[in-house]
């Protein structure tokens, strides 16, 4: 299963367990169906479930927050990141706050699924991620899956929880294919997954910058550098138990981030685990991310941009003193760097 | 079908005691005692009048930063309003929101909120509940002159024009966004209901010193929400009397000219209410006193129990970020 049909399966489920989720977004029943996201929900669940909207993301998502109000489980679908900036008030005044504000007695369960796209000249406004923005809002919680398994997970405890929840998806996981549990499969929010446990190194990692980390760990793994792996799931709230356990253990840390490294997750990750395993550090904690510059849209403005599995092992070969001849993979790549795959031929 | 007079006396016991309860807070608030920024509804009672009458209670309801008279008006506790200024632990919102953020769901007076504009998506997004649910409710956004400004308010008004719900906005036109005149704010030849309708929703106009035709105007304005389930704009000409924010005047400032406020003074709507029933034997001046008594009694007792009330626990301060 790929990474939408995923998203579909968990929206289906979702729907069908309960009466008051509500689907609904610019596209989500026109013929893309938001890539596929939210394919046959219309005509499984009805246009009164399932419908399209007037191009008003701020309204929309107040719109949303009031749904909730009245007893329903609303899922907002904007296919950019980028737009939901239109509606930064709703969410961090409005959504984030009733609960807490209001004496606690009203609660808002609201998801605002968030696509971020990347490459293939998506520029300034197509490719920002301000997870690290909303992971700054007390009252939001901030989701991050990496994988279709993880993602469909997710989605169905964010429908299910209590809270306004912003849910990210990465356009590069979308060509992703995995094995899914089939039904109604949960993974809980808050807790991170340790993909691969090691004792050398702690990696850190969100979203497709997992995916990165991952195609680093098959070479790293050969060359029997024992890396820890944690893909965070969640952005707010962190899990610090399990970083704290494993930063502990292996005394070194690599923290990326998916975007700009300047006041990211990875530094409020770096600046905790000072404050927590100061004695166990046996290395200076490493940040990785995006340059704290503005996307460009060229093909020749955007190699190196993001950090990919040859700069996770160029780092981790300074960090450990150690040549991992990185430069000849590097020589290697055969898939241009601005797309995931082949696959992707663009527009968005 | 009632006569319009016999809502007279209904609503003048409303807005006495929404006048008495904003006199009272604008009187004490100089104890430092209510430590928020309030906005007194003190000459725009008439709206939460009017709501008393008409709305349901399980009508949804949702406000703005001045929302003392819709607060009372849909018929919240004043007990916990009053301790919610004071900041304590019986407040409406535990003292977490002040006098910005009350909200009683006993009566479906769902929340009211501080950024301009910002409870109007709200208010459609519950119209929009109410239709799913195909109930015989209605959702009731007030709002002011200022928040035609907002984007948001378009965006609202738009989705509801093309997605009808139950949502009656009630727009408070009091001319001024703090002390900036509507004239530098909107063209002075573009009425908001004329636009309104021109955005698709059915709007009507009235003036808050013709109580008559306001309280037909403003029942035939739910009546069609309610029967239809579509949404009406009902923008209500008003004025407040007070500082914009707090509890004093500002007319020193002379943003606005002694002549303006004085001639809506003489028109308010709740002495011209009074003398009518008195005119009309409906009401004594003995009455007149005992009703005030009653109200001035219960008031008091609100304080009392405001001040009497513990605060918060600090350490709760971050128990409740989430709802489990």
């Amino acid at each position: 299963m790929n990474f939408p049909e995923a998203i579909n399966d968990a929206m289906k489920i979702a729907m069908s367990i309960d009466k008051k989720v509500i689907c609904y977004g610019l596209g989500v029943d026109d013929p893309k169906r938001i890539f596929g996201t939210t394919k046959r929900l219309k005509e499984r669940f009805g246009p009164e479930r399932v419908f399209d909207v007037p191009t008003s993301e701020n309204a929309l998502v107040g719109i949303g927050t009031g749904l909730a109000l009245g007893g329903y489980k609303p899922v907002f679908v904007s296919q950019r990141f980028d737009f939901i900036l239109l509606a930064i008030d709703q969410i961090v005044n409005a959504a984030a706050k009733w609960f807490y504000m209001f004496g606690s007695k009203n609660n808002i369960p609201f998801v605002i699924r968030l696509i971020v796209g990347r490459g293939w000249g998506q520029g300034p406004t197509h490719s920002q991620s301000y997870h690290a923005w909303f992971a700054n809002v007390p009252g939001l919680k901030v989701v991050m899956p990496s994988s279709p398994k993880n993602a469909k997970g997710l989605l169905l405890s964010s429908i299910f929880d209590k809270n306004p929840v912003i849910f990210v998806e990465n356009r590069w996981l979308y060509n992703i294919n995995e094995k899914v549990p089939t039904g109604d499969f949960r993974v809980p929010i808050g807790k991170a997954s340790v993909i691969q446990e090691g004792k050398d190194i702690t990696i850190i990692s969100n979203s497709f910058m997992t995916v990165e980390a991952k195609r680093a760990l098959k070479f790293l793994n050969d060359k029997k550098i024992s890396c820890e792996l944690i893909d965070l799931h969640t952005v707010r709230p962190v899990d610090w138990e399990t970083i704290y356990r494993s930063v502990n253990k292996t005394g070194r840390l690599i923290a990326i981030d998916s975007s700009s490294h300047n006041l990211s997750i990875a530094s409020e990750i770096i600046t905790r685990v000072i404050d927590k395993c100061w004695t166990k550090l046996k290395n200076k904690p490493v940040k990785m991310g995006l340059p704290d510059h503005i996307q460009p849209t060229s093909f020749a403005l955007t190699k190196n941009f993001y950090p990919d599995y040859i700069s996770i092992i160029k780092e981790i070969s300074s960090l450990l003193n150690i040549s991992l001849e990185w430069k000849k993979l590097q020589e290697k790549q055969e898939t241009p760097h601005d797309i995931p795959g082949t696959w992707f031929k663009g527009p968005f | 079908m009632k006569n319009v007079i016999d809502y007279y006396k209904k609503i003048y016991y409303v807005m006495k005691r929404i006048r008495l309860v904003e006199e009272e807070i604008s009187k004490n608030y100089k104890h430092q005692k209510m430590r928020c920024p309030t906005h007194l509804s003190i000459g725009q009672e008439l709206v939460g009048g009017l709501i008393s009458l008409f709305l349901k209670k399980n009508d949804f309801a949702i406000s703005t930063h001045r929302a003392h008279a819709h607060y009372l008006g849909k018929g919240g506790d004043l007990k916990a309003l009053i301790s919610e200024l004071y900041g304590k632990i019986t407040g409406c919102s535990k003292g977490r929101g002040g006098s910005m953020h009350l909200i009683d769901k006993k009566v479906s007076f769902m929340g009211s909120t501080a950024i301009v504009g910002s409870n109007i998506p709200i208010g459609v997004g519950l119209a929009l509940s109410i239709k799913f649910d195909k109930s015989n409710k209605i959702s009731c956004i007030f709002l002011g002159d200022g928040s035609i400004e907002e984007g948001v308010f378009f965006e609202s008004v738009n989705f509801t024009a093309v997605k009808p719900t139950p949502t009656l906005f009630i727009c408070e036109n009091n001319n001024y966004s703090v002390y900036t005149p509507i004239h530098l704010r909107q063209p002075s030849d573009r009425k908001i209901y004329e636009m309104v309708e021109s955005l698709g929703v059915k709007s009507f106009l009235a003036d808050s010193r013709d109580i008559n035709d306001t309280i037909i105007k403003f029942k035939k304005a739910v009546k069609f929400v309610r029967e239809n389930k579509q949404p009406v704009f009902f923008e209500i000409t008003t004025y407040r009397w007070k500082e914009h924010c707090g509890p004093n005047e500002d007319d020193h400032l002379k943003y606005r000219s002694e002549k303006e406020l004085s001639e809506w003074k003489k028109a308010d709507p709740l002495k011209e209410i009074e003398k009518v029933l008195l005119k009309n034997h409906l009401l004594t001046n003995i009455q007149i006193k005992k009703i005030t008594h009653k109200i001035k009694d219960e008031i008091a007792k609100a304080f009392d129990y405001a001040e009497k009330s513990e605060f918060p626990k600090f350490n709760s301060v971050n128990i409740d970020e989430y709802a489990n």
